[in-house]
């Protein structure tokens, strides 16, 4: 195997993994919070149940950014990488995701734990708290985008 | 309590929230005809338990119960709980000597729901077994225990046990400092100081007495304190005005009750930022103390009516509510 596949697999990896733990981090928390409301209001279970799971997105993204990735370097299909530049391109490439994948997840669970604690008070605002954790959503999807062009105009 | 189990106890406590009661049902309450009508307006709000019928003593000790075992429920580090306990806990021991020294069973002096509990306080006090006590309370109730058997004179027991648990406060102030707790140990203690120098300033103590009830804290000079309150009305109004404590000679001036309603209040003031804290023990607290705030304000409340205030009498005193 060559040095740029090395980098390439690497890069796919760290989308999954970076982004993967930011994510459990997050639904970890807001679920902790989601069932300290469901032990006193049930009824409340599906309100949290939605605010516990963005943070769970940035996983997802993770885990496309790198399919794209092992089918386009010879893993899934697409042509296997010979040369160390373009290996490091794909790494740098997944690099967007990763990162603010793990970033974002981390900040979006803290939010959902916020937004659960308002929807626990006030079951009517619903609607505005989920507002508060998808705006960090913006950030991830932006990575997710930039990520996807980068990777598939490699080569 | 470890850290990570603090998002699920403080969703609890979210949800729990929304049944605190607010400053417009206590105003709503004040209006109401009489004793019984409020009691009546507490039972729709949930207050009370299956064995506690309308019996507003039994109510509120029902909802004192239902505090503490929330907060032993939810895991709250027991260290924490003895430090919100320390009022209940000082006062037990008062009740358990004056108990002991007037020979009279009075068990509706004590609180039940915090240790150490009526039965441990007699066993304690009749043993001499002090070190069976916590820690901040062995010497209080040994000197104290001594002094009213010695001298059979309860204020001055009444002066070595309070000055006893705002020392504790001011350690725990010390050691929680940075957060909820200390905040609010340390407001306590500073305003409890200040309630303590008002009495004296009215009741002609000496200087000597006050420097034996006032507890030093980091927020107030109580030795200025003590100096002020033995020279006069408006040298104390003054010197809190200088110190930061403005409203609180403001309330001095207007009446007693609008005095104690401003102890209250400042107290609760502390416990407000916790309302938009998602992960740490603070909303724990917060939520505990509005509990015994809302508890208290209602106690006013039941005796006031069943008194026959006037209802602008009883707006003057009841607090501002956590809720």
């Amino acid at each position: 195997m060559s040095l740029g596949m090395v980098f390439a697999l690497t890069g796919a990896v760290l989308s999954t993994a970076m982004a993967g733990i930011g994510s459990a981090w997050g639904v970890g928390r807001a679920g902790q919070a989601a069932a300290g409301v469901v032990a006193e209001d049930p009824d409340s279970f599906a309100r949290v149940l939605l605010l516990q799971l963005l943070p769970g997105t940035q996983g997802i993204y993770g885990l496309l950014v790198t399919f794209i990735t092992l089918s386009r370097i010879g893993i899934l299909g697409g042509t296997p990488v010979t040369d160390t530049h373009t290996g490091l391109l794909y790494l740098l490439a997944c690099l967007p995701i990763a990162v603010v994948g793990l970033v974002s997840a981390y900040h979006q669970g803290m939010c959902s734990v916020a937004s659960i604690g308002l929807v626990a008070k006030k079951p009517d605002q619903f609607g505005r708290a989920m507002i508060f954790p998808a705006m960090v959503e913006t950030y991830a999807i932006l990575a997710l985008l930039i990520s996807i062009l980068c990777i598939t105009n490699i080569g | 309590m470890s850290e990570k189990n603090y998002f699920f106890a403080v969703a609890r406590i979210r949800v729990r929230e929304k049944y605190l009661l607010t400053d417009s049902d206590i105003s709503q309450m004040a209006g109401l005809p009489d004793e019984k009508s409020v009691v009546s307006y507490l039972l729709d709000k949930g207050w009370g338990d299956a064995g506690s019928g309308e019996d507003p003593t039994k109510i509120l000790a029902a909802e004192e119960k239902k505090v503490s075992s929330l907060m032993r429920e939810l895991k709250v580090d027991p260290k924490i709980f003895e430090v919100l306990s320390y009022p209940q806990s000082f006062h037990n021991l008062k009740a358990g000597i004056k108990e002991i020294c007037a020979s009279e069973k009075s068990p509706a002096a004590f609180y039940e729901s915090v240790s150490p509990t009526r039965a441990e306080i007699l066993g304690i006090l009749m043993e001499k077994d002090y070190k069976a006590l916590p820690s901040a309370m062995q010497a209080a109730a040994e000197k104290a225990y001594d002094t009213m058997l010695k001298t059979r004179d309860g204020q001055k027991t009444d002066v070595i046990i309070d000055r006893a648990c705002l020392d504790a406060m001011e350690e725990a102030a010390k050691k929680y400092r940075g957060s909820l707790l200390g905040e609010y140990e340390e407001s306590t203690v500073a305003v409890t100081d200040i309630q303590i120098a008002v009495r004296a300033l009215r009741t002609r103590k000496d200087r000597a007495f006050l420097e034996a009830a006032l507890a030093p804290c980091q927020s107030l000079d109580v030795k200025a304190l003590a100096r002020t309150a033995s020279e006069g009305e408006e040298a104390f109004y003054d010197f809190l005005a200088d110190h930061g404590f403005g409203e609180a000679a403001d309330a001095l001036r207007a009446s007693s009750a609008a005095f104690d309603r401003w102890c209250d209040n400042s107290r609760i003031r502390t416990l407000l930022p916790e309302k938009r804290n998602p992960g740490t023990s603070g909303p724990l607290v917060a939520y505990y103390l509005g509990r015994m705030n809302e508890i208290k304000t209602v106690r006013i409340l039941i005796t006031a009516k069943a008194n026959h205030f006037p209802e602008e009498a009883i707006r003057e005193r009841v607090r501002e509510m956590y809720g």
